[in-house]
């Protein structure tokens, strides 16, 4: 059928949109309308800024109106519900045919990131932030994704992971290779450590307290100066080497240009740094789904599904949740690690909550429990919006009116769709919608 | 026993604003279950509201400081409430129905959009403002040390209870506030009884923000200085107090709020002012591993 518009009711669309930019009238007039500014005293003064005012009633208005007509489109548009869902579902099953050559195609790509022509120092640099949260969402996705567990203190595993290793590295001078699985364990301790009180808690007082023992975790760290050197932070830490060979211009000790008879670039080291964060990512990922296919793994999505349907079955939900939350909490502490040699220089303000909200909503943008998801919402969140660096001003403005956008337009995130991990004869798909999901 | 005293009357007023918010948290939790993560932003913007609404008035010519503030207490409830009713309609609404995590996010969402949309409207710097309400009482004095309760401290505790009360009302004696309750307790029974589900929840998120911006005028009142950032800690806290007092318990809220009020001042006096954040979530986690309801939440009883 063709986009008619039918039952357009254009006084109504006006009378709407007028009380909409009304609206937006009592939310501007003082935030926006009046800036408060040091004044020539001790006080504050007042600037009026009516104009500001105007243009967002304007912009209210025209939005509303907008909207109304793409409704009315889109109403005339689909003849019914029914229909309309077949093609979507047909659509989508052509997209999932699709994604067998997507998947290895962007895996191509990113490994040959470093070589492509357009890429400088900027890309990869960018490449290598989107694979941290890349690989920070797919260890949030155990604990949120398949064990259902809330977690709002992600944040406060990355921090252990950076700061074992910079400990580490500046008092024992231990290198990257060998602090790296330390770091991963010593999350994984404190991810125990997280797990054992919060047991019997579940959905949002589970939440409350995985946010408040991010806090803890980020205020001690503020408040140790002795030991953590404080808002300070810690500087100094090494930076990372090819297998004992330092990214070095100096010509006295084996470096790695020196060992492979290269000139001396700083690039060098930041492939390499881009190839140890993909490598990272893609052991998370591997991993991830093996486990899934584990015993545990199951027993994990059992419970995201329904925990009283698992105590009944058998399975002992401590030792799932227990096991969610380390395996989780290590693969935050692997990623810490590497930033932290990648930084060079940790301090609290990198692990606030907001680093938790970001990688919680990529999870639950990609779609809980889908790993190609999770890649595409750290890609759309982090890449995009890092694009937006000069308006830096608004930036975070636009990334928090993105999370409610895409949210509305996908509650089930961008790949919300369930495959059991194991079947009788095919494996299929099915919307997430149709699974009602446990208030773990 | 003095400076123990002194602490007391600190903390209660601490407490007050933290339970006034932890209402708003609590109202919202209770009818449709979701978290409302924006609600400390709320608080927040309705503190800037009162001051930029203080510094208009005064502009204006207002002199009298009563006069000041009960204007500034009706502008700032009924601009911040309309904050409440459009991050409702914008970011939870279409999400209703839809599974849990969905309206968490955008409130997520809708908390970073109000931060920095404060931000980048008024600055990032903090704002001071003269005290308004000055002067106080004391009450006795011992060695060399007086405990005074001064008059901003009565004035919020006062405003606290004033609120408090006329919102118990407003929910025990009013068709609206049966209509709240009924929703609380089962929304499809309450909608097949002829109450208007949608316009309940709006006026719940109404009141909340009302609430909120109230607490937001004390805390301008209190400390003198703003900036966009009070509304995560303060929300945090609050939140912390509504759950540690049972969520879902409007007695509760304001419990729980008196007591993150009190653990925080008390632990600033006696100990270190650096980990008081520290000592209000440990005792969060410490009830909740003993009482995983809270003090005075009903435990949930799960059915399959």
């Amino acid at each position: 059928m063709s986009g008619r518009f039918v039952s357009f009711d254009l006084g109504a669309a006006l009378k709407d949109s007028f009380l909409a930019s009304l609206v937006a009238l009592g939310l501007a007039v003082l935030i926006l309308g009046m800036k408060t500014q040091s004044g020539a005293g001790q006080g504050l003064d007042l600037v009026t800024r009516w104009g500001a005012v105007g243009i967002a009633m304007a912009v209210v208005f025209a939005g509303r109106f907008a909207l109304r007509l793409y409704w009315s489109y889109r109403a005339g548009r689909l003849p019914q519900p029914g229909a309309a869902a077949r093609t979507v579902g047909g659509l989508r099953e052509w997209l999932a045919r699709q994604l067998r050559f997507f998947v290895p195609a962007v895996v191509g790509l990113a490994f040959v990131l470093p070589f492509l022509p357009f890429s400088d120092r900027y890309i990869i640099d960018l490449g290598i932030l989107v694979l941290t949260y890349v690989m920070l969402g797919w260890g949030l996705n155990v604990v949120v994704g398949l064990a259902g567990l809330l977690d709002l203190g992600y944040v406060a595993f990355y921090a252990v992971g950076a700061y074992s290793f910079a400990l580490l590295a500046i008092h024992f001078e231990m290198s990257f290779w060998l602090a790296l699985p330390l770091s991963g364990i010593l999350a994984a301790f404190w991810g125990v450590l997280l797990g054992f009180p919060v047991l019997r808690l579940r959905g949002d007082y589970l939440a409350i307290v995985t946010l408040a023992f991010g806090e803890i975790v980020r205020i001690v760290l503020l408040n140790w100066y002795q030991f953590t050197g404080g808002p300070n932070g810690l500087s100094g830490i090494p930076r990372p080497s090819f297998f004992g060979l330092p990214f070095s211009p100096n010509d006295d000790v084996m470096s790695f240009s020196k060992f492979f008879g290269l000139e001396f670039d700083p690039m060098h080291r930041i492939i390499y740094l881009y190839y140890l964060i993909l490598l990272l990512a893609l052991a998370t990922n591997y991993v991830t789904l093996r486990l899934r296919r584990l015993p545990i793994g199951r027993a994990w999505e059992a419970l995201r599904e329904d925990e009283i349907a698992c105590k009944s079955l058998g399975i002992n939900v401590r030792n799932t949740k227990l096991t969610a939350f380390a395996i989780g909490a290590s693969f935050g502490g692997l990623a810490g690690c590497f930033f932290a040699t990648r930084q060079g220089f940790i301090s609290p303000e990198s692990f606030s909550f907001i680093e938790s909200a970001t990688i919680l909503a990529i999870v639950v943008l990609g779609g809980l429990g889908s790993q190609l998801g999770v890649a595409v919402a750290a890609f759309v969140l982090i890449g995009v919006f890092e694009v937006f660096r000069e308006i830096s001003q608004y930036r975070l403005l636009a990334f928090g009116a993105a999370m409610v956008l895409i949210m509305i337009w996908r509650p089930r995130g961008l790949v919300g769709e369930r495959k059991p991990s194991i079947a009788l004869g095919k494996a299929r798909a099915i919307s997430a919608d149709m699974v009602a999901e446990g208030k773990g | 026993m003095e400076y123990f005293t002194q602490q007391l009357i600190n903390g209660v007023t601490l407490g007050s604003v933290y339970g006034l918010i932890a209402v708003g948290y609590t109202m919202v939790y209770g009818i449709i279950g979701m978290i409302n993560f924006a609600h400390g932003d709320i608080f927040m913007v309705g503190a800037f509201t009162s001051l930029i609404s203080i510094l208009a008035l005064g502009t204006m010519g207002v002199a009298s400081v009563p006069l000041v503030l009960i204007l500034t207490l009706v502008v700032t409830a009924s601009l911040t409430s309309l904050y409440g009713w459009t991050t409702e309609r914008v970011a939870y609404r279409p999400l209703r129905g839809s599974f849990r995590l969905a309206p968490l996010i955008t409130a997520i969402g809708i908390s970073i959009v109000l931060q920095n949309m404060v931000q980048v409207t008024q600055g990032a710097r903090v704002k001071p403002m003269q005290p308004m309400v000055t002067g106080g009482y004391t009450l006795m004095e011992a060695n060399d040390f007086a405990v005074r309760v001064s008059n901003i401290q009565i004035v919020i505790v006062l405003v606290t209870l004033v609120s408090l009360l006329g919102f118990w009302y407003l929910i025990t004696h009013t068709t609206l506030g049966r209509a709240q309750r009924a929703c609380e307790q089962d929304m499809k029974m309450a909608s097949l009884l002829g109450v208007n589900t949608d316009r309940t929840i709006s006026i719940t998120f109404i009141l909340g923000a009302a609430l909120a911006a109230v607490a937001g005028l004390m805390f301008l009142l209190y400390y003198g200085v703003i900036d966009f950032f009070i509304g995560f800690v303060v929300g945090v806290k609050a939140f912390t107090a509504a759950v540690l007092g049972g969520i879902g318990s409007l007695p509760g809220a304001v419990l729980g709020g008196l007591m993150i009020g009190l653990i925080e001042t008390f632990w600033s006096a006696y100990f270190s002012i650096e980990y008081k954040d520290v000592a209000a979530f440990s005792i969060l986690i410490l009830v909740l591993i003993f009482r995983p309801s809270g003090l005075l939440g009903r435990p949930e009883i799960e059915k399959v």
